[in-house]
């Protein structure tokens, strides 16, 4: 990907890495999963052993085939979610930034008003004024998710887009005389994609959050195995209190590290955005390779590069500052 | 500014109220009405009354009418009755509101002063060990609220006894303004605190990093060393100016705590609203529902509001400019 270099600092690569891993557990999760989640023909409590990694619920389910199988549920919806909810921040944003004048008030402050109010609180009193049948269905619940979801990208993508509006290229297309939606989807569009995936990753994290919390309390049918459930049984059943561990806590650490795996991989993007964040990317050993100091100090924020500079001085590596 | 600001509140207060009027009617297969129905026999004829009209009053007449009906009960302050609990529901809100308040304001004042300190050391100190946190906090920032508390609420408090376990207070205290039973809350309140303090605090340290590594390149900061200003000064200087921003996220973040905050009161059997927002989704008692959304939604905007004022008590730009 030529648009996208993500540096490759570790921190990137460890959290491409998680993500990787978690989206191959949605594809082949449910086939690997080595009892039916549901089937309740095991003794009841059991501790992890070989037979069952995980041990088994209260009612006698294997632990470790839900967790594998509640991947592909989770993600799922997680996935619909952000897609939807960046289609309508990039529809809204992008215009409102381009457009400016009263559409740009417009819906500017409908956004402003979808960040103000509290999402979860709403997602709440959708989900229980909707039929249970409707619960069960991921599509719904990513839907409902992507409503509460959309607002913090679409600022995000105006502001861009407004700061780009402006620029020299821009003006110069306009000036050839570049129709107004090429200029939109061949001029701009490309320099918003590191904004756009950034708010994408940012809006399916919230939708994991979002998603399992409402399968935590209680609000998605039960039926449908996910981590949330998993969570919603296991309190149920007091597991916390009673220290059975292995049926809370494996799905609590597969959220959080889904949840890291993304938030690295944003950084990545932010620091692809803001070069001067990315110093802080670069290894002590390759600092010592470079011949760079330690520590860069203040006054200079410098751009660091990595890549061996041309040899025109004896220099080992160029230090630009900005 | 703040004038826009209000504006843009009162009609989010407003968005709020009228979603709160037309989900229900949006709904499939009308839940409200089907509610009412269920209702006949268990509650009074009074009572059944004022929930019909905390939802506009009879479904015979007319949309707007009906709307009318919602929005003058609304100004009286009739929220309904719960149909659980059996009470009005502006008198049951107005019993878990200060839990709620006390608990998630308090852990927000701590972990964004605590995470902002926190961020102008690591942005000035980029590229040391220190950014080694920066991974371990992101992953406490992933971790969902409630798991957290459960977790915490599992190690520290049923295994090593360091805190009590559920509630808000020992059952021992009388509820009062002495001595004894504010130290007794605030003993209870420890780890609900720490737990919210500890999944919020990344998103502040995060944002007060990166602003603090754009700053240090600034020209005020170079003059500032050349002074010869003592090191301390001279963070104080550049953190000053880097912290704007995160005040000015406070209003987009305050949305997002309150909502994880909610159900670690759940794990901990906090007496808040979030507690009272479970028992409510799981009885379907809508009117109860309605309210708690109601209340959130205003006291998150007013929180909003003092964010905006504090912000225009730092920064004198926004004083001249007309700048958001």
């Amino acid at each position: 990907m030529k648009i996208l270099r993500l540096p490759k600092s570790p921190k990137v690569l460890l959290g491409l890495g998680i993500v990787g891993f978690f989206i191959l557990l949605t594809i082949i999760g449910p086939w690997l999963a080595p009892y039916s989640p549901s089937a309740t023909n095991f003794a009841a409590n059991l501790t992890p052993s070989a037979h069952h990694w995980l041990g088994t619920t209260s009612l006698g389910q294997d632990i470790y085939s839900q967790l594998l199988v509640g991947a592909r549920a989770t993600m799922v919806v997680a996935l619909v979610a952000g897609l939807v909810a960046t289609v309508l921040s990039v529809t809204i944003g992008v215009a409102a930034g381009y457009l400016g004048g009263l559409p740009d008030d417009g819906l500017s402050l409908l956004s402003n008003v979808f960040l103000a109010i509290p999402g979860l609180p709403l997602l709440i009193v959708i989900d229980s004024y909707l039929p249970v049948n409707s619960r069960s269905n991921s599509f719904v619940i990513g839907l409902i998710i992507s409503l509460t979801g959309w607002a913090w990208g679409a600022r995000v993508l105006r502001a861009q887009t407004m700061s780009l509006r402006n620029r020299d290229f821009v003006e110069a297309a306009r000036i050839i005389g570049e129709k107004r939606h090429r200029i939109m989807f061949t001029e701009i569009a490309p320099n918003l994609l590191p904004v756009l995936a950034s708010s994408f990753l940012f809006t399916v994290l919230y939708s994991i959050g979002a998603y399992v919390t409402l399968a935590y309390i209680g609000l998605t049918s039960t039926a449908v195995w996910n981590w949330g459930t998993m969570l919603y049984w296991a309190q149920a059943n007091n597991a916390p209190l009673s220290n059975e561990w292995y049926w809370f806590v494996p799905p609590g650490i597969c959220i959080a590290l889904v949840g890291t795996g993304l938030a690295l991989v944003n950084f990545g993007i932010d620091e692809f955005i803001n070069p001067r964040l990315r110093a802080a990317g670069i290894t002590s050993r390759q600092r010592r390779k470079l011949g760079l100091p330690r520590r860069v100090r203040l006054g200079l924020t410098p751009v660091l590069r990595t890549t061996r500079a041309p040899r025109v001085n004896p220099a080992p590596a160029k230090l630009v500052s900005q | 500014m703040i004038g826009r600001r209000l504006s843009l509140y009162a009609l989010t207060a407003w968005v709020a109220i009228t979603v709160n009027f037309l989900l229900p009617r949006l709904m499939p297969g009308n839940p409200v009405q089907t509610m009412i129905g269920k209702l006949t026999g268990q509650v009074t004829p009074a009572e059944m009354n004022a929930i019909q009209l905390s939802f506009g009053g009879s479904f015979k007449h007319g949309l707007f009418s009906q709307y009318i009906t919602y929005l003058t009960q609304l100004l009286h302050g009739n929220f309904g009755v719960s149909i659980t609990l059996g009470a009005p529901v502006g008198a049951i809100l107005r019993e878990s509101v200060p839990w709620t308040v006390g608990l998630i304001g308090f852990s927000t004042i701590i972990s964004f002063a605590v995470g902002t300190f926190a961020g102008a050391l690591l942005g000035w100190t980029r590229g040391s060990r220190l950014d080694s946190l920066i991974p371990a906090a992101t992953f406490f920032q992933a971790i969902p609220y409630f798991f957290l508390g459960t977790v915490m609420l599992l190690v520290f408090a049923s295994n090593l006894h360091w805190f009590p376990v559920l509630g808000a207070y020992s059952q021992n205290v009388t509820p009062g303004w002495n001595w004894a039973f504010v130290g007794n809350v605030i003993r209870y309140g420890e780890l609900p605190v720490i737990s919210i303090v500890l999944s919020s605090i990344a998103g502040w340290m995060l944002g007060m990093r990166n602003m603090m590594i754009t700053m240090v390149g600034e020209d005020f900061v170079l003059m500032a060393v050349a002074k010869g200003l003592p090191r301390r000064k001279v963070i104080m200087h550049a953190a000053r100016n880097a912290v704007l921003p995160s005040i000015a996220n406070l209003s987009l973040a305050i949305g997002l705590v309150v909502s994880g905050a909610l159900l670690v009161e759940l794990v901990f059997n906090y007496p808040g609203v979030g507690d009272l927002l479970l028992q409510a989704v799981l009885n379907e008692d809508y009117p109860l529902i309605q309210g708690i959304f109601l209340v959130i939604t205003l006291t998150v905007l007013c929180a909003n509001l003092i964010a905006d004022v504090v912000y225009l008590a730092l920064d004198p730009r926004t004083r001249t400019e007309a700048a958001v």
